[in-house]
């Protein structure tokens, strides 16, 4: 009878945005335990938000993370104006949509090709890569520059930009400034296609689960700024009844808040959650190459979500190049905000999920009371799901593999620990009996 | 950023980047610098950077860059070894420079913040004051701005591997601003501008965009935030208007605290 006991210890989980730990316990055959501890150190954004004007949130609540400062953004303002009573211009409304589209293919490159790829083709990073592989990693810095790209013609800067307010925005650009940009989106939609076609090639592991999907559906687009929110188990509400259904729980070894849906537990955000739920939406090329590399809803292999986040990259820059045809400034940058003391919520889709923010503001516009629930910490509990079930076909495997591989399962979600709170120190326990 | 024509395997500077209480923001500069992003990593190794690779080599390291500020008693050991492990140690951005927005508890009872956010107090170990990196040890050059400029980045990485002084500007946003050629926003438009007394290097991102500049490249040499209390309060701004002002991302910048306390009258 087997009786050694092996440990395997990697102090730092690599290419994830952020500090944290995971503990697996695997006694014999079976997976004891999960832990995925985030020892990010808390911020405390939602007690400082107290006491400041509206006007200063989404400023503030960018900060939460230079990876998706948009989605804070775009959050904040929603959740603000649904609390003010305005409605914003539809042409600021397409800005919007555009400036998120910029978030969706810097996230998505950077996370497809720097984080995630390397683990498919065998890599400790995106350096060892392009010392085989130079042109591939050209291209997604190419990608990933169009993308930021936007998001400075619109805000200034790429990280925490300047320009989204509540009513609109400070300043919008011109059509010419716009127009400029459709020569690089061509190109970034070729790019992004053959992103698509590229990923379909990779070894993924033969793994799927029974995942409750939770993502925004719009009537009419595929959902980035509004919406209900919508589950493949029948969850269709306004997103001011989010807090009626998800609850978060804190947990003793984590720094993040662990979010379920009341009665049921841990569910699935991202581009997974989108693509299978909102996939008749897809820009007609984003769908047609989808189903040429074999992917059709509903996708339940997590490890495929870096070929969905490539579709995704083919429907934003497709989306974007809509919105830069379509559009004409609007009148004014921005409405004007009327204070009120109310509640206003908003949820977006952030490009690793959706992003619920909550305001209760005073009649002045000073903040109340804030509540910001992100994405990894939505996803934090199905992830630690996924590894007590893949940790189990991994009991025979060398340890060192074993661990590589439950890396790769916690990168398929694009953890932003940041966010969530954020480096992973990952601990596999084998305990033989 | 020359490499030896000769032995790719010639020895190449090692550079680290450590993360501490921060959004990850400046880190990723250095990833979207894309135009510079493989010379640069043709002419350094890449020794510690966790958010963009596996591979993880011990010191000691010739530059490290290091984001965040010390919130946390592990982390205030943490970065005794990280500066025991660095030639030269960098700091980069508001939150290593300053505090950062974290820093917003350092006016306010943390237990009760903590209580604010988390069902389980006690579950959660932090600090009462989030500190800038120079509180805790000695710091060859603080890299402004929340976010950092990522081309001042690829300067004084440049400039520390020569061996030479970095060219980063100390004057004021102001001066950026007018290069621009934008017409001044508190001027004309009676906007509350904290340019005059904010360093330069964002490329005044802001007056760009018909608002007022917020701060977020921290105080700049010298900062006169006396007369622009002043000012702001002959554009009408409340007190506790300009308080809030001062109280953003470089909020502890002893400059900043000095005015917004000034301002506080609670």
């Amino acid at each position: 009878m087997n009786t050694r006991t092996r440990t395997i210890r990697v102090d730092t989980l690599a290419r994830v945005e952020g500090e944290g730990a995971l503990d697996i316990k695997l006694i014999g055959e079976r997976v004891a335990d999960v832990k995925l501890k985030i020892y990010e150190p808390p911020r405390f954004f939602e007690a400082f938000l107290r006491g400041r004007h509206y006007s200063e949130v989404p400023d503030i609540t960018a900060r939460i993370c230079g990876i998706c400062p948009v989605a804070y953004q775009m959050s904040a303002v929603h959740a603000i104006e649904r609390a003010f009573g305005i409605k914003i211009d539809p042409a600021v409304r397409l800005l919007r949509r555009l400036f998120y589209c910029g978030e969706w293919v810097e996230s998505h490159a950077l996370h497809v090709y720097m984080l995630h790829a390397p683990d498919f083709l065998g890599y400790q990073d995106v350096i060892g890569m392009a010392h085989d592989h130079r042109e591939l990693v050209e291209k997604a810095l190419r990608l990933k520059k169009i993308g930021n790209h936007i998001m400075t013609v619109l805000g200034g800067r790429e990280i925490h930009p300047v320009s989204a307010c509540v009513g609109g925005f400070y300043k919008t650009p011109t059509k010419a400034q716009l127009s400029e940009l459709a020569e690089d989106l061509h190109w970034a939609l070729e790019a992004s296609i053959d992103t698509a076609r590229w990923t379909a090639g990779f070894d993924f592991p033969d793994f799927e689960q029974d995942y409750e999907f939770v993502a925004l559906r719009h009537p009419g687009e595929y959902a980035l700024n509004e919406g209900r929110l919508v589950s493949n188990r029948g969850l269709d509400i306004d997103v001011a009844e989010y807090e009626d259904h998800f609850v978060e729980q804190h947990v003793k070894y984590s720094n993040a808040l662990h979010s379920v849906i009341r009665g049921r537990g841990s569910y699935l955000v991202g581009p997974l959650a989108r693509f299978n739920l909102n996939f008749d939406q897809l820009h007609p090329v984003a769908k047609q190459v989808a189903l040429e590399i074999g992917l059709h809803p509903p996708v339940k292999n997590p490890f495929r979500s870096i070929a969905v986040r490539a579709i995704e990259l083919v429907f934003a820059c497709a989306e974007a190049l809509r919105i830069i045809t379509e559009y004409e400034p609007p009148p004014e940058p921005r409405v004007q905000a009327v204070p009120r003391s109310a509640v206003g919520q908003a949820i977006t889709e952030a490009p690793r999920g959706v992003l619920y923010h909550r305001y209760a503001l005073d009649e002045e516009g000073m903040v109340l009371t804030a509540k910001i629930v992100p994405p990894t910490s939505q996803n934090q509990k199905r992830i630690e799901d996924d590894l007590r079930e893949y940790a189990a076909h991994l009991v025979a495997w060398p340890l060192e593999e074993a661990t590589w591989k439950c890396e790769q399962a916690i990168r398929n979600y694009d953890p932003c620990i940041s966010c969530a709170t954020h480096f992973l120190k990952l601990r596999i326990n084998r305990e033989a009996r | 950023m020359s490499s030896k024509t000769k032995g790719e395997r010639a020895v190449k500077p090692k550079i680290a980047v450590f993360k501490f209480a921060s959004c990850d923001g400046c880190q990723l500069s250095l990833l979207d610098a894309e135009d510079e992003l493989l010379p640069v990593i043709g002419a350094v190794e890449i020794a510690y950077f966790p958010e963009a690779s596996r591979t993880m080599l011990k010191g000691p390291y010739d530059i490290g860059l290091v984001e965040g500020s010390i919130t946390t008693h592990h982390d205030a050991e943490r970065i005794q070894e990280v500066r025991r492990h660095c030639k030269t140690l960098i700091t980069i951005g508001a939150c290593a420079t300053a505090g950062g927005i974290q820093a917003l508890r350092n006016w306010k009872d943390v237990d009760e913040f903590i209580r604010v956010v988390y069902a389980t107090p006690q579950f959660v170990s932090t600090l009462k004051l989030s500190t800038p990196v120079a509180e805790h040890v000695p710091v060859d050059f603080e890299l402004r701005g929340c976010p950092i400029n990522k081309r001042q980045l690829i300067e004084l990485v440049s400039a520390t591997l020569i061996g030479r002084k970095p060219n980063i500007p100390l004057y004021s946003t102001c001066i950026e601003c007018k290069r621009k050629g934008n017409v001044c926003v508190a001027v004309a438009r009676g906007l509350a501008c904290l340019g005059p007394v904010t360093q330069a290097g964002c490329g005044a991102v802001c007056p760009s965009f018909d608002r007022g500049c917020y701060g977020c490249y921290g105080p700049m040499e010298s900062a006169n935030t006396n007369s622009l209390t002043t000012q702001l309060r002959a554009l009408g701004q409340a007190d506790s208007q300009i308080a809030r002002a001062f109280r953003g991302f470089n909020a502890w910048s002893w400059q900043f605290r000095k005015a917004s306390e000034e301002c506080d009258h609670k």
